[in-house]
């Protein structure tokens, strides 16, 4: 049989677990790279950053992606779900994502390049005093976006670029990897003008993010039903034309959900309406409203009031280094599935900001708190969506609102991307007791070696395995960490010391490139 | 950081065994009085650091109880650097009690406590991330499980 590098999958290779080199180059062209990052955002930047950072050079990496920044996809959501530039985003002050070791931290390179010394002394204050005489200190998106593009540069990011969608990852016959995409119109590596190019590696690392945005069931139910996709909106999705209309008229909104993302939401509407001349009235709507502090022993109690229950980040700080994560990495199955769910959950930190602003809408009558089970969802009169709501007494409420924003923060299951149903139903990849890809405490996809190469996954898709934070810039650095450990012990590239960490930490220091 | 009780007790250690040592070693000869000998503030130094040490796996005990009561499991970096004072109280007494006769003069104990107290606080928030790169995510262990 000819090789006719068309691109085409055929169907003998979609219904192939395992491919050889001989199956493949009937009809796709092969390039060939030790290692290759799906995905192109923070999780891969945070994997390549480390592996440079450790002695790999650019061409012992690709990255297949999408996007052209490694803060792409992030900023998006964040800017989304209402977090522009100067905001502070939720993260610890060491979580720093362009920097492997912590230090300095996002407060200490605030402090430095801020000008005057009442702002430089005022981060470095705030973190000494975290969290007993002040909130979290947390550093603003715009500080964690121009710090990732620094670093992307002085690793090389765009020289490891391959642009293109992925289609899949399949298990080559006698080791490594085939990774399936579709390069981006006039960026096929081959210049053969390919459909599409398999690329031949040792190990892989997937980090796709988000599979996608999920709506709460019954405000799924009413967009299909009704189709209206403009009232009820996630507030992950681009949504902004609603402040607009609420600022050119009168408006009630519903907000659903009581975390971080709801929180968001809150502080723009109501700096909407304090500050920008909207008048908007908020009704928030619990499904389980807290009172007061949650748990039932001194040990294991978290803070609450207000209807939210509160936490400087998505986990207690434990979860990521400290007594917490060790405890997590002893526990399997539904033990493990139940203490992510007790040290997780529904959560917001606590801002002093946010309480006195939620405080005055409260007083002022123009944020209304409600809790109940939602009966149904349906359009009301003059363009409003009407919810029914069986409160706590079992009494039915009708609330009328001109807009919900399903503020939840509800993920897809990891089958609606192609690349992990796929994994799933070839690659041998299996579901951990959250639903999410299955895997080691080294992040190496149980099921799916394929000696001498090994497949890794990071960020969201991982959540549920033994370690909680994984949708976080420590918890990708985490990640990156234990897989060249793991890759290293396989003999690939050589374990990070400390002679080698301090020096190029001080290549850091002074932002030279990685060779 | 979020320490474990083998990590507080392994960083207490490994940096009062190096950083706080080294900081003795230097600082102590310039504490010298006229009437006294380097000999002898060595003698003092030396000790404060050696029951620092010592009087600190049971401190780290005290501390990692406390700790449970807290949601996050972490320890501010306020807690360490305030607990210099109960700490140093501790250390102040045994050594005029180990000093009987010729109590060590109180500055030159206190400013040598304290120095070294907060050279070990500002490596441990930072510094040591550098040189070892896996500390921060094992509690505070020097020695890898």
């Amino acid at each position: 049989m000819t090789a006719d590098r068309s691109g085409e999958l055929t169907p003998q290779l979609i219904e192939t677990g395992t491919w050889s080199d001989e199956l493949v180059s009937r009809t796709l062209p092969i390039v060939d790279v030790p290692f290759v990052s799906i995905g192109g955002g923070l999780g891969s930047l945070a994997a390549v950053d480390l592996l440079r950072i450790a002695g790999l050079r650019t061409d012992d990496i690709r990255v297949v992606t999408t996007i052209d920044r490694p803060h792409q996809t992030y900023r998006l959501l964040a800017e989304n779900s209402q977090i522009p530039v100067e905001e502070r985003i939720r993260s610890d002050a060491s979580s720093t994502i362009d920097n492997i070791w912590g230090f300095p931290s996002y407060a200490t390179r605030e402090a430095m390049s801020a000008k005057g010394l009442a702002n430089k002394i005022a981060p470095l204050r705030h973190v000494l005093v975290e969290p007993v005489l002040d909130d979290y200190y947390t550093p603003t998106a715009g500080q964690v976006y121009s710090s990732v593009d620094a670093e992307a540069n002085r690793i090389g990011w765009n020289k490891m670029l391959l642009k293109g969608v992925v289609r899949m990852v399949r298990r080559r016959v006698g080791g490594g990897y085939f990774t399936v995409y579709t390069p981006k119109a006039g960026q096929d590596p081959t210049h053969g003008g390919t459909k599409r190019v398999a690329v031949r590696s040792r190990h892989v690392h997937i980090a796709v993010g988000y599979p996608g945005v999920r709506f709460l069931p019954d405000l799924q139910k009413y967009r299909k039903t009704h189709k209206d996709f403009s009232r009820v909106v996630n507030a992950y999705e681009n949504h902004d034309y609603v402040y607009e209309e609420l600022r050119r008229r009168p408006s009630t909104v519903m907000v659903r959900g009581s975390g971080i993302v709801a929180s968001r939401i809150l502080v723009r509407l109501l700096d909407d309406r304090e500050k920008r001349g909207a008048n908007t009235t908020v009704i928030h709507l619990f499904r389980n409203y807290v009172r007061e502090p949650q748990g039932d022993r001194a040990t294991f109690r978290r803070d609450g009031r207000n209807g939210f229950a509160y936490q400087g980040f998505n986990y207690p700080k434990a979860a990521w280094g400290g007594q917490l994560k060790e405890q997590l990495e002893s526990l399997d199955g539904d033990a493990r599935k139940d203490l992510i769910g007790r040290l997780g959950g529904t959560n917001t930190p606590h801002r002093r900001a946010w309480d006195d602003q939620l405080e005055r809408g409260r007083h002022g009558g123009w944020y209304r708190q409600f809790e109940g089970q939602v009966q149904s969802v349906a359009p009301g009169q003059d363009q409003t969506v009407q919810t029914t709501v069986a409160d706590r007494a079992g009494r039915t409420i009708q609330l009328e609102a001109n807009f919900i924003v399903d503020a939840t923060g509800l993920e897809s299951d990891i089958s609606e991307h192609r690349v992990l149903a796929d994994l799933l139903d070839y690659g041998g990849a299996g579901r951990n007791p959250l639903g999410r890809l299955d895997v080691e405490p080294s992040f190496e996809v149980r099921g799916t070696r394929s000696e001498p190469g090994r497949m890794y996954a990071s960020g969201s898709i991982a959540l549920g395995g033994y370690y909680a934070g994984v949708d976080s810039f420590l918890g990708l650095q985490y990640a990156a960490l234990r897989i060249h450990d793991d890759l290293a012990s396989a003999g690939f590239g050589t374990r990070l010391g400390s002679m080698r960490s301090v020096k190029e930490w001080w290549r850091w220091m002074r932002q030279q490139p990685v060779p | 950081m979020t320490p474990t009780l083998v990590g507080r007790i392994q960083t207490r250690l490994f940096l009062l065994a190096t950083v706080g040592l080294g900081w003795t070693i230097l600082i102590s000869p310039i504490l010298v009085q006229q009437d006294g000998s380097v000999g002898r503030v060595y003698a003092i130094t030396i000790s404060a650091v050696f029951l620092t040490a010592v009087f600190g796996v049971g401190w780290e005990l005290l501390y990692h109880a406390l700790q449970q009561y807290r949601w996050e499991k972490d320890w501010p970096i306020l807690y360490s650097l305030v607990v210099a004072f109960p700490e140093g109280f501790l250390v102040w007494i045994s050594v005029l009690v180990i000093f009987f006769g010729s109590p060590p003069p109180f500055l030159v104990f206190w400013f040598h406590f304290l120095s070294t107290w907060s050279l070990v606080w500002l490596v441990a928030v930072g510094p040591i991330k550098v040189l070892l790169p896996r500390w921060r995510y094992q509690g505070g262990r020097i020695v890898e499980k």
